[in-house]
């Protein structure tokens, strides 16, 4: 799932969706409506005449949703104002054909009124569709930015509260810093993480991340950590260190027989960050889906942040799984 | 008096359990056998122990490296005496799904003493149901448990070209070698079943190890020649019996 780089010029309804239905249908019979009551003569006649109209113009309106309907995916597919131009030459198209073909059973006059009303009105609405969406995706990329911010697994959580439980009696303070770490994390985590943060803010965050899993794994797990290279203030996504080291204990650490180790790097060069974490390899089997999910979530929002500045990558070598990130080092302004 | 076995691969959650159990203790009296840091540790813990003195209850972690509690479940069922598994979980979807369906008694991380004292109560009922096995790893186990003076070994299912009963034991056949299995013949070939078949009341072959029938007579001038199978990698010949025949050419569709 990737996102175009920029929100093209115009946007097209998703015609497969029910509520576009019944907006198109709402709107093109108010019109016939308006038009039956422009032509109308005598109150009494308006019902014949709004009926006989309908007539002529229900069937082509519906045949021109259902192709609509059918070739959805195709439409998408064309440049937007390629698209934009077929579908109201289908509503012109079909109009003229459907509704010239009625005329001959029915009877009536054959004008080309009828074509030229359902093109504008076609147009008219995917304009004004167009500017709907626009009025909404604001909103729309905060709530994915939402969905997408990192949530723990919930695995971690139990474990780690019954780790907590399992030294309470014999460590009582070790018990203690577990627990204020933990609450740090989920205070971190429950915040609303919409602003970039100081990458200093996102290591002590996975550090005491660390000392959590730490309590559980003991030996197993060692991290080493190369921050030398990287000025604290340097902005990054909230919630990004965490879940990409989480990711590496989840699928290195827990499944192996023997201790290992996760190596942290970060470094700014010129307006570069550049952040590297990685684990050993452990096969297929274990690094599987759910890192899968996790490496896309991440990129997503990563998109949302940076458009397409931020570049995320993994790949195995020499026994290793590595996860990297290119980010734009901002900085935070001096005066706040 | 329950004999319990602790398998899991965090020391604090062994702790849990343990400082839990001595909690308990005075309502469920019992005696801790032992604890492993994953499932091979476990059956290596089992397979050191007097059968007098082996475990009846095994509390059970599911995610564990090298052997996970699922499979450990899987291999304990194979045991003449398979403990009773509880097993002892922090959350995991899929698992927990399989225990509700198959009514099987499980535990929630954080562990709490009440909940434990009941399912320890409930575990003297608790086979390791095979139900529950089937809908945890449909596809049965993939090695199978040999304990060789002490240690154990985990021998591919894959690798198996044959599997035949002898006095008490079943040896599972491989191209190397082969190995004294403690489970019986009619197990295996439930488990099994469509990768194995039976060529006669003792034996079981591998149906993708097959590479040939040839007709063989016991005596010069029999009458009634059999049929045997011949497999890849052993130069033995295995006699079909007559009553397996059937069966037996309808599987490898001759």
């Amino acid at each position: 799932m990737s996102m175009p780089s920029c929100p093209p010029a115009f946007r097209l309804p998703d015609f497969r969706n029910l509520g576009v239905w019944l907006r198109v249908l709402l709107v093109a019979n108010s019109f016939l409506l308006a038009a039956a009551l422009a032509g109308n003569r005598t109150l009494a006649a308006l019902p014949r005449e709004a009926g006989e109209l309908a007539a002529l113009v229900e069937p082509s309106l519906l045949f021109t949703l259902a192709v609509l309907f059918v070739l959805a995916p195709l439409l998408q597919r064309l440049p937007v104002r390629l698209a934009g131009l077929l579908i109201v030459m289908l509503a012109v198209v079909a109009t003229a054909g459907i509704g010239g073909l009625l005329v001959q059973v029915l009877g009536g006059d054959n004008s080309w009124r009828a074509p030229l009303a359902a093109g504008v009105l076609a147009f008219g609405m995917l304009l004004w569709f167009d500017l709907s969406a626009r009025a909404h995706a604001p909103a729309l990329a905060e709530a994915r930015l939402a969905a997408l911010t990192a949530r723990i697994r919930p695995h971690f959580l139990f474990n780690s509260l019954n780790a907590v439980l399992g030294v309470i009696r014999e460590d009582p303070r070790r018990a203690e810093t577990a627990l204020e770490e933990l609450s740090e994390l989920f205070r971190a985590l429950m915040q609303e993480n919409r602003e970039l943060v100081p990458l200093s803010d996102e290591i002590s965050l996975a550090r005491k991340y660390l000392e959590i899993e730490h309590l559980r794994l003991g030996e197993r797990l060692r991290v080493k950590w190369d921050v030398s290279d990287c000025p604290p203030d340097v902005l990054a996504p909230p919630l990004l260190l965490q879940p990409l080291i989480e990711n590496a204990v989840y699928h290195g650490i827990e499944p192996a027989t023997t201790p290992g180790e996760i190596y942290v790097r970060l470094a700014v060069k010129g307006d570069r960050v550049r952040i590297e974490i990685d684990n050993p390899w452990l096969g297929e089997s274990s690094q599987r889906a759910g890192n899968r999910m996790a490496l896309a979530n991440l990129r997503e929002r990563l998109m949302l942040f940076y458009d397409l500045e931020a570049t995320l990558d993994s790949g195995v070598s020499a026994g290793r799984y590595r996860v990297r990130i290119d980010l734009p080092g901002k900085r935070k302004p001096r005066h706040e | 008096m329950f004999r319990i076995l602790i398998v899991d691969d965090e020391a604090p959650a062994r702790a849990r359990l343990r400082t839990l159990l001595a909690d308990i203790a005075g309502d469920v009296p019992h005696q801790i056998v032992g604890e492993a840091g994953d499932g091979l540790a476990a059956l290596e813990l089992l397979a050191g122990l007097p059968p007098e003195s082996s475990a009846d209850i095994a509390l059970v972690d599911i995610r564990m490296p090298r052997m996970d509690g699922i499979e450990l479940a899987q291999q304990l069922a194979g045991l003449p005496q398979p403990p009773a598994v509880v097993f002892v979980t922090a959350y995991d979807e899929f698992a927990l799904k399989a225990f509700e369906l198959a009514a099987a008694d499980y535990l929630l991380k954080p562990v709490r003493a009440a909940r434990l004292l009941e399912a320890l109560k409930k575990a003297r009922r608790l086979a390791p149901a095979d139900t529950l096995l089937q809908a945890l790893a449909p596809a049965g186990r993939t090695r199978l448990r040999v304990v060789e003076r002490g240690n154990v070994l985990l021998v591919p299912v894959a690798d198996v070209l044959y599997l035949r009963a002898e006095l008490k034991y079943v040896t599972a056949r491989t191209a190397e070698r082969e190995h004294l299995l403690e489970e019986s013949l009619a197990h295996l070939e439930t488990e099994f079943s469509p990768r194995f078949v039976r060529i006669h009341r003792n034996c079981l072959v591998a149906i993708d190890a097959v590479v040939g029938v040839v007709r063989e007579s016991e005596k010069v001038g029999d009458s009634d020649p059999h049929w045997a199978l011949r497999l890849r990698d052993v130069p033995e010949h295995l006699p079909v019996s007559r009553r397996q025949w059937p069966e037996v050419k309808a599987q490898l569709e001759l």
